[in-house]
C-alpha cells in the first residue's frame, strides 16, 4: 500500500534518516580511536599556538601537519571554539592529551561537520531521475539517501578511527553535483578547494581536467577557459599565498615519498597481490631449489612506520614505476571520455576509474582510499543495473577490508552489526530498484561474497586462538587483504568494461 | 523491500545501540566499597559457583547478606551460575571467592556486557519480532515501525546495557508467554510466564492478568467439560515448572522460607530513593513513613493495589478476550508500581512493556541514569526514540493534519515540563534547603503521568468505547 504521506512531508524522510544517523554517531563518542584523534589535537594546538610562519615547521610531535594550507585554517577554525571545551588541548606539548571534553569535542566537530557531507547529499539527490507515485523506500534518492548516510565506510573511518572524510566527501559529492546541475564554475572552485583541504583527491584531478576542457572550454569561447584557469589558480593562490615562501618545505610535508610500497596492512591492491605472488615464488623457489635461500634479499612487509622492503623474486617497485601504473590504467578511461563524453554520468564514471586506477596502482595506498571510489559510485548505482552490481561488489569488498582499521574487541559486535546494516541494506533495497532484469550478482560473485563470512570467522574468531598468532601474528591482515584485492580488482575490470562497451545513449541520460 | 530485509535491519539497529550504549558507565562504576548493580550481578556469579546451593541465599561467613546478597529468584541464580562458569573459563579472577569483590577491569565489563547481549539475542529479541509479526493489526510496514520502537525503547537499553542488568530475560520471558496466550498455545504461555516469574519477582505485577486470562477462558469453555481439562492441565503445567526451578531448595522447609524472606523485604520499608509512586510523592505532603506503623503502610499499600486492580481483573475475568488482556496487563502493572510495596524505578519497565508512549516512564529514571554517569546516552536515545516514534506516527497515520494537531496540548505540555525538568536537574544546583528537590519533582511529574494513565487505560478497558482503526494504538 502507498503510505498516504502528505505533500508537505515529501522531504522528511531525508530528515529523518540525517537524524537518525546523527544520534547514532553520538552513541559512538565513547568509542574506540585511533593515533588520528592525537594527529588531529596536535593540529588544534599547533594552529592555535603557533604563528603561521611555523605550521609546517613544527615538529615537536611525530605527527606533523601534512595536509594542504586550508585544511589547516579549518583546525585554527575549529581551534578557537575548542577554548570552551577544554584549554589544554590547545598546548602542543600536551602530547596524547585525550580528557572527556577533548574526545566529545574532537568526535562532536566530526558529527557537525557532516552537516556539509548532508548538504551535498540532498543536492546529488536532485540530480536523480525520480518516478512519481512510487513507495517511499523503493525510491532512487530514498535508497541513495541511505547508501550515503549511512555508509559503513564513513561510520566507521569517521565516527571511530576519526578523521574528517564526511566534511570532505561532502565537498566533492557537493562538486560532482554541480557539475551534474551544469553549474560547472562552481563544480570547479569546489573541488579547487577540495584539493586544498586534502591533496589525495588528486588522484582524482585527471578526470575533472579532461572533462571540464573537452565539454566546456573548447566549444565555448576562450572567456571561459580564463575564467576557469582564474578560478583554480585564485584558489590555490589563496590557500598558499601565506606560505610561499616556505613551498619547499609545505611540498615536502605533502609528499613524504619516504615510505614504503605499502603500509603496514597492505591495501587490497594490485601491489598486494604482487606481495604475495613474490612471496609463493620464493617459496616455492627454495623448495624446489631453483633458488638459493642464502641469497634472497629479506623481505620485510610489516613494521614499522617506514617500510622499505626489496622484494625476493619479482623485480622491486619504485615510487615512479607506480606513478606510469597508476597513468597507464587511467589513460583509456581519459581518452574514452575526451573522445566521447557521456555528459555528466561518463564523467562520473571516469572519476570512479581513476580513483579506482590510483587505488589499485598507487604508492603507499591507504585502504581508506577506497571510499573514494565507493561513495562516487552510489551515484551510478542507482541509476543503472550493471553499476549497482559493480557497487555491491566494490562495496561490500572495500567495506570488509576496512575491519582491521578497529581491531579492539569493544568494537567487534559495533563493526559487523553496522556491516550487515549497511549490506542488507545496499543488498535489498537495490534489489528491489532493478527488480525488473534478473539478479544483480551472477552466482560467482555471490559466492565470493559470501566467502567473507568463514574469512572473518577465520582471521577474528579461529585464527587468534591458534598457535600461529604468536609466530605469524600478520597472517590474518595478509589473508584479508590478498582476498579483497581479487575483488576490487574485479570490480575495477568491470567498470573499465562498463565504460569502455557504453555507447552514447544520450535519450537514456538525464543528466547532461 | 522484503520484510525480512526490514525486520533485520531493525535488529541490527537496536543491536547496534545497545552494544554503543554499553561503552558507557555502569552502575557504581569505581564507587567502593558498595559499588552497584554491577557488581552485584558479578558477586551473585561468585557466590552460586564457589558455594552449595544450600547456602546462597542464607548469611553464612563465606557468604555476606549485607553486600548485595541474592535477591532474585532461584532462575536468576542459576543464570549467573551459567555466566559463572563461562567467566572461570576466560579468567578465573573474576569469580575468585572473596579476593573478587568490586574487581573491575575492561576485558571484564566487556564479558559482562557481552553476557547481557547474548540472552538479548537469544529470549527478548526474537519475541519482539514475533508479537510485531502476528499481534500487530496494520500493513507490513506498520509492524516494522512498531518493532523499530520496541527494540529501541531507551528504558530497557539503558537499563540493561548501562546501568546493568538483565530485564530482557524476565520481559522477553513474559513477552513469550504472552505470545504463547495470543497464539491459543496456554500451556507454552504459562510455562514461559511461569519462568518469567521464576526469573523476577517483579512479574507479579502481571500476574494477576494471566491468572484472570486463563481462569476466564476456561471457565467460558465450561467448568464441568473440557475447561475443567484445560484449567488442570494448566495448574499442573505452572506447579511442575514452580517444582523444578525450586527443587534444590524443597529439601528443608527453611529453605523456602528463606528465599521468599529474600525475594520480599517488608523490612525494608514502604520505598527506597526516589520513586514515581503514590507514597513517595504523599511523602511530600505528608511523612507517611514516619507517621504510620510497618502494619500500617503494609496493609494501605496492599489495600490500594488491591482496590486499583481489582475492576480491570474483574472485566478480564468475564470477558477473556486479547484485547482485555493488553490492556489488563497495563493497569495491573501500573496499579502494582503505583501502589505496592518498596517499589524501585525499574519496576516500572514491566507497564512499559506494552505502552506505546513509553516516554515518561523513561524520564522518571533520569535521576538514578544521571547518577550512573549515563546522561549523554539518555539524551541521545530518548530524543532518538522520541523523534522516530513521532515521525512514524505520524506517517503510519492516515492523517492530512499537521503532527502539531493530532496530539492534545497536554501532551506537548508534558514534553516541555519533562525537557525543562531534565535540563534543570543535570545544569542547575539544587536550593540547600532541599537538596533532593529534583529527582522529587521528576518523580512527582512522572507519579501524576502514570496517575493519568492507569485512570485513562482502566477507563477504556472498562467502558470499550467503539474501537475505530486505532491511531492511538496500546500494543
Amino acid at each position: 500500500t502507498v503510505m498516504a504521506a502528505p505533500m508537505t512531508n515529501d522531504q522528511s524522510w531525508f530528515y529523518a534518516l540525517a537524524l537518525g544517523v546523527s544520534f547514532l554517531k553520538c552513541l559512538l563518542i565513547n568509542a574506540y580511536h585511533s593515533t588520528d584523534f592525537e594527529v588531529h589535537r596536535n593540529w588544534l594546538a599547533l594552529t592555535h599556538s603557533l604563528p603561521v610562519s611555523q605550521w609546517y615547521y613544527e615538529a615537536t610531535s611525530e605527527w606533523t601537519l601534512d595536509y594542504p594550507p586550508l585544511f589547516a585554517w579549518f583546525e585554527y577554525g575549529l581551534s578557537h571554539i575548542a577554548c570552551f571545551f577544554d584549554k589544554e588541548m590547545l598546548v602542543v606539548p600536551n602530547l596524547n592529551y585525550a580528557s572527556p571534553a577533548t574526545v566529545l569535542f574532537q568526535r562532536l566537530s566530526v558529527i557537525v561537520a557532516d552537516v556539509v557531507f548532508f548538504y551535498a547529499v540532498k543536492e546529488c539527490c536532485k540530480c536523480l531521475r525520480e518516478d512519481k507515485g512510487k513507495d517511499l523506500l523503493g525510491k532512487p534518492s530514498f535508497i541513495l539517501t541511505g547508501l550515503l548516510l549511512w555508509n559503513f565506510g564513513l561510520l566507521i573511518v569517521d565516527h571511530i578511527h576519526f578523521q574528517y572524510n564526511g566534511f570532505l566527501f561532502g565537498v566533492l559529492l557537493l562538486s560532482i553535483a554541480r557539475h551534474c546541475q551544469n553549474r560547472h564554475f562552481e563544480g570547479a572552485f569546489l573541488f579547487s578547494v577540495l584539493l586544498n583541504l586534502k591533496h589525495i583527491y588528486l588522484y582524482i584531478a585527471p578526470a575533472y581536467g579532461i572533462y571540464l576542457l573537452r565539454c566546456f572550454c573548447f566549444t565555448q569561447s576562450n572567456a571561459v577557459l580564463v575564467t576557469l584557469g582564474t578560478i583554480v589558480l585564485s584558489t590555490f593562490a589563496v590557500s598558499f599565498g601565506p606560505f610561499i615562501g616556505q613551498l619547499p618545505q609545505v611540498l615536502s610535508r605533502l609528499f613524504p615519498f619516504k615510505r614504503g610500497l605499502c603500509h603496514a596492512y597492505w591495501a587490497p591492491n594490485i601491489w598486494a597481490l604482487y606481495n604475495i605472488a613474490d612471496k609463493a615464488f620464493s617459496i616455492l623457489g627454495v623448495k624446489f631449489r631453483l633458488l638459493d635461500i642464502n641469497k634472497l634479499p629479506k623481505a620485510s612487509m610489516t613494521g614499522g612506520l617506514v617500510q622499505e622492503f626489496q622484494h625476493s623474486v619479482l623485480p622491486s617497485v619504485s615510487p615512479l614505476a607506480t606513478l606510469v601504473c597508476t597513468l597507464l590504467s587511467i589513460l583509456p578511461a581519459l581518452f574514452k571520455i575526451w573522445h566521447r563524453p557521456n555528459g555528466a554520468r561518463g564523467f562520473l564514471r571516469c572519476l570512479v576509474i581513476c580513483a579506482l586506477g590510483s587505488f589499485m596502482f598507487g604508492w603507499h595506498v591507504h585502504e581508506k582510499a577506497i571510499l573514494m571510489a565507493i561513495l562516487p559510485l552510489s551515484l551510478l548505482a542507482v541509476d543503472s543495473r550493471k553499476d549497482a552490481g559493480i557497487f555491491l561488489m566494490l562495496s561490500v569488498t572495500g567495506h570488509y577490508s576496512l575491519f582491521p582499521l578497529l581491531f579492539t574487541t569493544q568494537e567487534l559486535p559495533i563493526k559487523i552489526f553496522l556491516m550487515l546494516l549497511f549490506t542488507i541494506f545496499s543488498l535489498a533495497s537495490l534489489k528491489t530498484l532493478f527488480r525488473k532484469g534478473g539478479a544483480l550478482l551472477n552466482p560467482l560473485e555471490v559466492t565470493y561474497l559470501l566467502g567473507l563470512i568463514p574469512l572473518e570467522l577465520i582471521c577474528e574468531f579461529v585464527y587468534p586462538l591458534t598457535v600461529w598468532q604468536k609466530t605469524f601474528p600478520f597472517l590474518p591482515l595478509m589473508l584479508t587483504s590478498v582476498y579483497c584485492a581479487l575483488g576490487v580488482t574485479y570490480a575495477f575490470i568491470r567498470l573499465y568494461n562498463s565504460l569502455l562497451t557504453c555507447s552514447d545513449t544520450t535519450k537514456k541520460t538525464k543528466m547532461q | 523491500m522484503e520484510n525480512w530485509s526490514l525486520f533485520s535491519l531493525c535488529v541490527l539497529l537496536g543491536l547496534t545501540s545497545r552494544w554503543a550504549v554499553s561503552f558507557h558507565s555502569y552502575s557504581g562504576a569505581g564507587k567502593p566499597p558498595m559499588f552497584g548493580d554491577y557488581e552485584a550481578q558479578r558477586h551473585w556469579q561468585e557466590v552460586t559457583y564457589n558455594l552449595p546451593v544450600h547456602e546462597w541465599y542464607f548469611n553464612t561467613t563465606n557468604n555476606d547478606l549485607n553486600y548485595w546478597g541474592l535477591d532474585y529468584p532461584p532462575l536468576t541464580a542459576y543464570h549467573s551460575l551459567v555466566c559463572a562458569y563461562v567467566a572461570k573459563l576466560l579468567n578465573p579472577e573474576w569469580v575468585e571467592l572473596h579476593a573478587s569483590r568490586g574487581y573491575e577491569s575492561h576485558s571484564h565489563k566487556l564479558f559482562m556486557r557481552a553476557t547481557v547481549l547474548f540472552t538479548d539475542i537469544l529470549i527478548y529479541i526474537p519475541a519482539v519480532l514475533l508479537y510485531c509479526f502476528y499481534f500487530c493489526d496494520g500493513s507490513s510496514k506498520q509492524k516494522v515501525a512498531t518493532a523499530l520502537c520496541i527494540l529501541l525503547y531507551p528504558g530497557l537499553i539503558l537499563i540493561d546495557y548501562g546501568h546493568f542488568q538483565y530485564n530482557s530475560v524476565s520481559l522477553g520471558l513474559a513477552l513469550w508467554g504472552i505470545l504463547g496466550l495470543g497464539l491459543g498455545w496456554d500451556l507454552f504461555g504459562s510455562l514461559a510466564f511461569t519462568l518469567a516469574l521464576n526469573y523476577k519477582q517483579m512479574e507479579l505485577y502481571h500476574s494477576l492478568p494471566f491468572f484472570c486470562y486463563l481462569l476466564g477462558k476456561c471457565i467460558k469453555q465450561g467448568l464441568t467439560g473440557r475447561g475443567f481439562f484445560q484449567l488442570a492441565k494448566i495448574s499442573l503445567t505452572v506447579l511442575v515448572t514452580f517444582a523444578l526451578c525450586w527443587m534444590p531448595f524443597l529439601s528443608d522447609p527453611k529453605q523456602p522460607l528463606q528465599v521468599l524472606h529474600r525475594l520480599f523485604p517488608f523490612g525494608r520499608g514502604l520505598f527506597e530513593d526516589k520513586v514515581a509512586n503514590t507514597w513517595c510523592s504523599l511523602n511530600v505532603l505528608i511523612k507517611i513513613k514516619t507517621l504510620l506503623s510497618r502494619e500500617t503502610q503494609l496493609f494501605l499499600s496492599f489495600a490500594l493495589t488491591l482496590l486499583f486492580i481489582l475492576p480491570s481483573s474483574l472485566k478480564l475475568l468475564s470477558k477473556p478476550n486479547l484485547w482485555q488482556f493488553k490492556l489488563a496487563l497495563v493497569n495491573s502493572s501500573l496499579a502494582f508500581f503505583l501502589f505496592s510495596f518498596q517499589v524501585h524505578e525499574k519496576s516500572i519497565l514491566l507497564a512499559a512493556l506494552l505502552m506505546f508512549f513509553l516516554f515518561v516512564f523513561f524520564h522518571s529514571m533520569l535521576p538514578l541514569l544521571v547518577k550512573d554517569g549515563l546522561l549523554l546516552p539518555y539524551v541521545v536515545t530518548s530524543l532518538a526514540f522520541l523523534f522516530l516514534s513521532l515521525y512514524l506516527l505520524s506517517h503510519l497515520t492516515r492523517t492530512n493534519e499537521p503532527l502539531f494537531w493530532y496530539f492534545p496540548f497536554h501532551f506537548w505540555f508534558s514534553l516541555v515540563a519533562m525537557a525543562v525538568l531534565s535540563f534543570t536537574s543535570v545544569w542547575l544546583e539544587p536550593p540547600a534547603k532541599f537538596p533532593d528537590l529534583f529527582p522529587v519533582l521528576v518523580s512527582i511529574l512522572s507519579f501524576l503521568h502514570f496517575l493519568g494513565f492507569i485512570i485513562y487505560f482502566n477507563l477504556v478497558q472498562l467502558m470499550e468505547p467503539q474501537r475505530k482503526k486505532s491511531q492511538k494504538k496500546t500494543n
